[in-house]
């Protein structure tokens, strides 16, 4: 494996005496789709979220192409170079569509202002293929074009490592379609990503390796048909009696 | 939008030049009122420049206003400085000190704040009294000046303009825009990259400076001077209520909500002299209740209804 663009090493969080996450170590490769998964609980987003910087890890350290990343507060580490989309979307509701996607790229990991950065927006818009609600208010969008309009925000900063904190929760099944397909777009652009996903399909049709999660420990680490015939993944999962 | 930006601007300017004849045309008590009127101008539209986009309700304004109202009389009073020199003390102190709020109350929102600054400006104001009753002597300071009524007039309508010029520029700055997104969200605000402390601080740090610099303007007007009475609590509430009921969506805003309500208040103030909190507690009910993005958010709302109608 070539120089891990993102490198976790034996991190832990603990929220007093709960271990969210607990001595974790992973590295993410360029142009690779990591999947981070496990059952509710077992601390995938909170690694999401020491990632991202909306919290910070109580011991070890993450680092982005040897740059520490585990002492900065968010906005630094977006700067560098990870985006981040939410659990429960978030998008900005008395902006329009475009200025959503514009406060990606004008603040992100490239800056881009006035002319450059409104045309950028728009190719990014165009990447998720919501181009023609431009204009819109946000209160027009449906469910998965939040999301949409949320991936395309990230986007515009041109992050390095890509951060979707289980993105195609809540889809129906049409969306779904779409959402794997966009995902599966990005991929084959040759983006990096850290996937937090429940959607089994989704994990095996898209990621490169998963990391599987179980009480904030790291069970197994493979590709996916590897960890998700594993015993202990299966345990983890389902329980003692399927596995 | 660009030429949108600049027609704006160029109301602006017009308005301003017209503004600069009412002393030649208005009388005495009119004058006065005109005065009162552009004070507030001034310190809304700076106030809304903070809390307009973040919504974060600030009740310091009382507090800025009399660091520089205060720090003027003072300084000619007990230490026979000159106004002028004063005038350039004052606001850099005031922007200190609301850089000083600023980090401390950082981690707060919502309610919280409203109430943390609130209390700041009431600790300011106690801080200063007893200072000025035990350290320095005199219980009340004199500022005179030279000045008359019509100069005091220009020099406010002078900070006003210079705020308005200001806030336009913000808005169509990468600040402005980071204003606005912390306003909609401040955890996607850290995530797109957006330093938020240093983004919020700097903005209330001019608030605190414009404010301060008109209570430095505002010293001539009292002459006679009490930190009781430039640290007024009651100054602070008035410059959320004018500036949301015109709205603080828009920078001109807060200039339809003040002028019509220093026209009223001062009707009120002389009619029914002891009903003012009372007329003051009905006009933040209408806001709450039907204007609570205020006259500006009302206009723009009959606007879309309006194009709607013709299909647009």
């Amino acid at each position: 494996m070539s120089t891990p663009v993102l490198s976790v090493r034996n991190v832990t969080k603990r929220f007093g005496g709960l271990v969210a996450v607990d001595n974790l170590s992973f590295d993410v490769a360029e142009h690779q789709l990591i999947g981070l998964i496990g059952p509710n609980g077992s601390g995938k987003t909170t690694m999401m979220n020491l990632i991202s910087g909306a919290l910070k890890p109580t011991a070890g350290s993450i680092s982005l192409l040897g740059t520490r990343l585990s002492d900065l507060p968010p906005y630094r580490i977006t700067r560098l170079g990870v985006g981040r989309t939410f659990q429960l979307v978030r998008i900005l509701p008395t902006l329009t569509v475009l200025d959503n996607v514009r406060a990606g790229s004008v603040f992100g990991h490239r800056r881009h202002w006035g002319r450059s950065g409104e045309d950028h927006a728009m190719s990014m818009l165009e990447r998720v293929g919501l181009a023609d609600m431009a204009g819109s208010p946000v209160g027009a969008l449906t469910y998965i074009d939040q999301k949409r309009l949320e991936l395309a925000r990230v986007l515009a900063g041109e992050p390095k490592v890509l951060l979707l904190d289980e993105w195609l929760a809540g889809l129906n099944p049409t969306e779904l379609a779409t959402g794997i397909a966009l995902i599966h777009a990005l991929r084959a652009d040759g983006r990096t990503i850290i996937m937090v996903e429940h959607v089994m399909d989704a994990i095996r049709s898209l990621c490169d390796r998963c990391v599987v999660m179980s009480s904030g420990k790291k069970i197994a680490e493979g590709t996916p048909d590897e960890v998700l015939a594993d015993r202990e993944v299966i345990r983890a999962y389902l329980g003692d009696d399927d596995a | 939008m660009t030429a949108h930006g600049y027609q704006e601007i160029l109301i602006a300017a017009v308005a301003v030049f017209v503004a600069a004849f009412v002393p030649f045309v208005a009388d005495g008590y009119e004058l006065s009122i005109a005065v009162t009127a552009m004070m507030y101008i001034a310190l809304c539209t700076s106030w809304a420049l903070f809390s307009g986009p973040t919504h974060y309700i600030s009740l310091a304004s009382g507090a800025f206003f009399g660091v520089g109202g205060y720090l003027v009389a003072t300084g000619m009073s007990d230490f026979n400085l000159s106004f002028w020199l004063m005038a350039a003390i004052a606001p850099v102190v005031a922007l200190v000190l609301a850089g000083l709020i600023g980090l401390a109350t950082l981690r707060l929102s919502g309610v919280y704040f409203v109430i943390f600054t609130l209390g700041l400006a009431e600790m300011v104001r106690n801080l200063v009294s007893w200072i000025q009753n035990n350290f320095l002597g005199s219980r009340g300071l004199y500022v005179l000046t030279d000045f008359t009524e019509a100069h005091i007039y220009w020099m406010l309508l002078g900070i006003a303009a210079c705020v308005y010029l200001f806030g336009w520029l913000v808005n169509r700055s990468r600040l402005g825009f980071a204003l606005r997104i912390i306003g909609n969200d401040e955890t996607v605000a850290r995530h797109v990259g957006i330093n938020t402390a240093s983004t919020k601080v700097l903005l209330f740090m001019t608030t605190g400076f414009f404010a301060a610099l008109v209570g430095v303007v505002i010293a001539p007007r009292y002459s006679y001077i009490e930190p009781n009475q430039v640290f007024s609590p009651e100054l602070s509430f008035l410059v959320v209520i004018m500036a949301l009921l015109g709205g603080s969506g828009r920078l001109w805003g807060p200039i339809v909500g003040v002028i019509p309500f220093t026209l009223i208040w001062e009707f009120v103030s002389i009619q029914f002299p002891n009903q003012t909190t009372m007329f003051l507690g009905l006009v933040f009910l209408l806001i709450v209740y039907v204007l609570p993005h205020g006259f500006v958010g009302r206009l723009e709302q009959l606007n879309r209804r309006l194009r709607y109608r013709r299909g647009d």
